[in-house]
């Protein structure tokens, strides 16, 4: 039987531009290190955006079994390291667990891009008997989910979520769910990437790709001269627990999902007010928490003038103009599309257990139509309750709001 | 055409799909299952469609369905090879 009590994060894995496993990316984070660059994975030179944040030092051998080498895609395996540490750091052995008492849930947006590209090429330029049988799943959505379930003997409900950012969010919400319907343990939270001339293309054509080829100005939240954002991969899988079968073991929490909310924004080229306000508002009723409870926004941070005076708007309306810290850590991986909100959610949980908040970087100081009190250097004190966002492209809004656990 | 030894399957099952921790493909498994092995149904298709392309044969299904151990596949591998080599 589930507890009603809000459910515990009890594990993170991180793969981030600015560090591997969440010690580095946690340390480089605080001190403000980013991790944008020019690419390197492909040759890029030739396309108008030449900047992205790519996880560093990842060397496949270390950290992959080689029976799962020849059927991954470089994002999986990030997803397979981050959701190994994850556990290890949650100090919990599934085979311990009931068969089908834990289950994995991963947001996705495009799937093995780089794999998939590779097989569609010896496709058109060899023929079909040269495209790899594990094609069949490696460009996936869901294969992230499915390749940790199986690695970890994870057989409980699992799934995968494509929300675009939001569905760091979004995922966290499901798990919920799930536990809340009996589960014991959730594998949950995204790692994503498509640092390929496929996904490349995709990316260009959303239109909200920074051009700009100095890392430290090309993707600038909320500032007068943002011009769209810098593409990243990497993420954070989550360890979420229901709150009595995480005490009964004696498990370290790092904070409680209190509240979470999404909504949706209405058909363009309407004038009713974006959905992100209401979410936010539906994320403090469903915590229980007024706006003066929040100790610390983490924004979306689109990097685009009008969503950035949205968000703004959105802040200034529910907390008052620059009535809340709001950092963009985000600043120092670039944008890590379904990874992208899962590893500020683990930004958040790290700062209500610490009682610190990371800065934003590269951006000296908001646009004055973007009237947000932002948080540029480390903050240090009591942080109770953080509130997370993230907005998907097409219209997807989603909030959370993780709560300081006290050491029982 | 050369037959296929066994020290070839090894080193293409290793390439294609890899090696199961705790198992060693140098050691003595010539009567070990796939399974065994641990290569699953897909594992030996990916494995059979690259041999299919370094000997420029096809192997027929029931060779794959039929052959569950090295030794098995080995035998009806190259009978397959025989009875492309001879002529016409």
């Amino acid at each position: 039987m589930s507890s009603t009590a809000s459910p515990l994060f009890t594990g993170i894995g991180v793969t981030a531009p600015n560090g591997l496993g969440t010690e580095a990316w946690w340390r480089a984070t605080l001190a403000g290190e980013h991790g944008i660059r020019p690419v390197s994975r492909f040759d890029a030179t030739g396309y108008p955006a030449t900047l992205a944040g790519e996880v560093p030092d990842y060397e496949p051998e270390r950290h992959i079994p080689s029976r799962l080498l020849p059927q991954t895609d470089h994002m999986t395996r990030l997803a397979l390291t981050a959701a190994e540490e994850a556990l290890s750091d949650a100090n919990v052995d599934p085979d311990g667990l009931p068969e089908y008492a834990a289950g994995v849930v991963t947001a996705a947006s495009a799937g093995g891009f780089e794999f998939g590209q590779r097989e569609l090429q010896a496709l058109w330029s060899k023929g079909g008997q040269f495209v790899s049988a594990y094609q069949s799943f490696a460009w996936f959505y869901a294969v992230n989910a499915g390749q940790i379930s199986i690695r970890h003997g994870l057989r409980g409900p699992s799934g995968v979520l494509v929300t675009e950012q939001a569905g760091g969010l979004d995922v966290v919400a499901q798990a919920r769910r799930q536990l809340r319907k009996g589960s014991a343990l959730m594998v949950t939270g995204g790692v994503d990437g498509s640092l390929c001339p496929w996904g490349w293309t995709g990316h260009l054509a959303g239109g909200r790709m920074s051009t700009v080829a100095e890392p430290e100005r090309a993707y600038l939240p909320f500032a007068g001269d943002a011009r769209g954002h810098v593409a990243g991969e990497g993420g954070a899988i989550l360890i979420l627990e229901d709150a009595a079968a995480a005490r009964a073991r004696g498990a370290r929490t790092y904070g409680a999902l209190a509240g979470y909310a999404a909504t949706f924004d209405p058909a363009p080229g309407t004038d009713a007010e974006p959905g992100l306000r209401r979410a936010v508002e539906l994320a403090l009723d469903d915590a229980g928490l007024a706006a003066g409870d929040i100790d610390v926004v983490f924004a979306d941070g689109a990097g685009i003038r009008d969503l950035d005076r949205q968000e703004a708007d959105a802040l200034a309306r529910v907390f008052g103009p620059r009535g809340v810290p709001v950092t963009v850590p985000k600043t120092m991986t670039g944008r890590l599309l379904a990874g992208g909100a899962a590893l500020d959610l683990a930004a958040a949980l790290l700062s209500v257990h610490e009682g610190l908040i990371p800065p934003t970087v590269h951006v000296t100081s908001p646009a004055d139509d973007c009237p947000v009190d932002l948080v540029t250097a480390v903050r240090r004190g009591p942080v109770r309750h953080a509130l997370v966002l993230a907005r998907g492209h097409g219209g997807f809004n989603a909030a959370a709001v993780v709560t300081a656990v006290p050491d029982s | 055409m050369a037959e296929m030894t066994l020290e070839q399957l090894t080193g293409l099952l290793r390439e294609c799909a890899g090696e199961e921790e705790g198992v060693d493909l140098d050691g003595d498994v010539l009567d070990r299952s796939f399974t065994n092995l641990g290569y699953d149904s897909l594992a030996m298709l990916q494995v059979i469609g690259r041999i299919e392309q370094d000997y420029g044969l096809t192997l027929p299904d029931e060779v794959v369905a039929e052959a569950t151990t090295p030794r098995q596949f080995l035998a009806r591998m190259n009978d397959g090879l025989s009875e492309v080599a001879r002529p016409a």
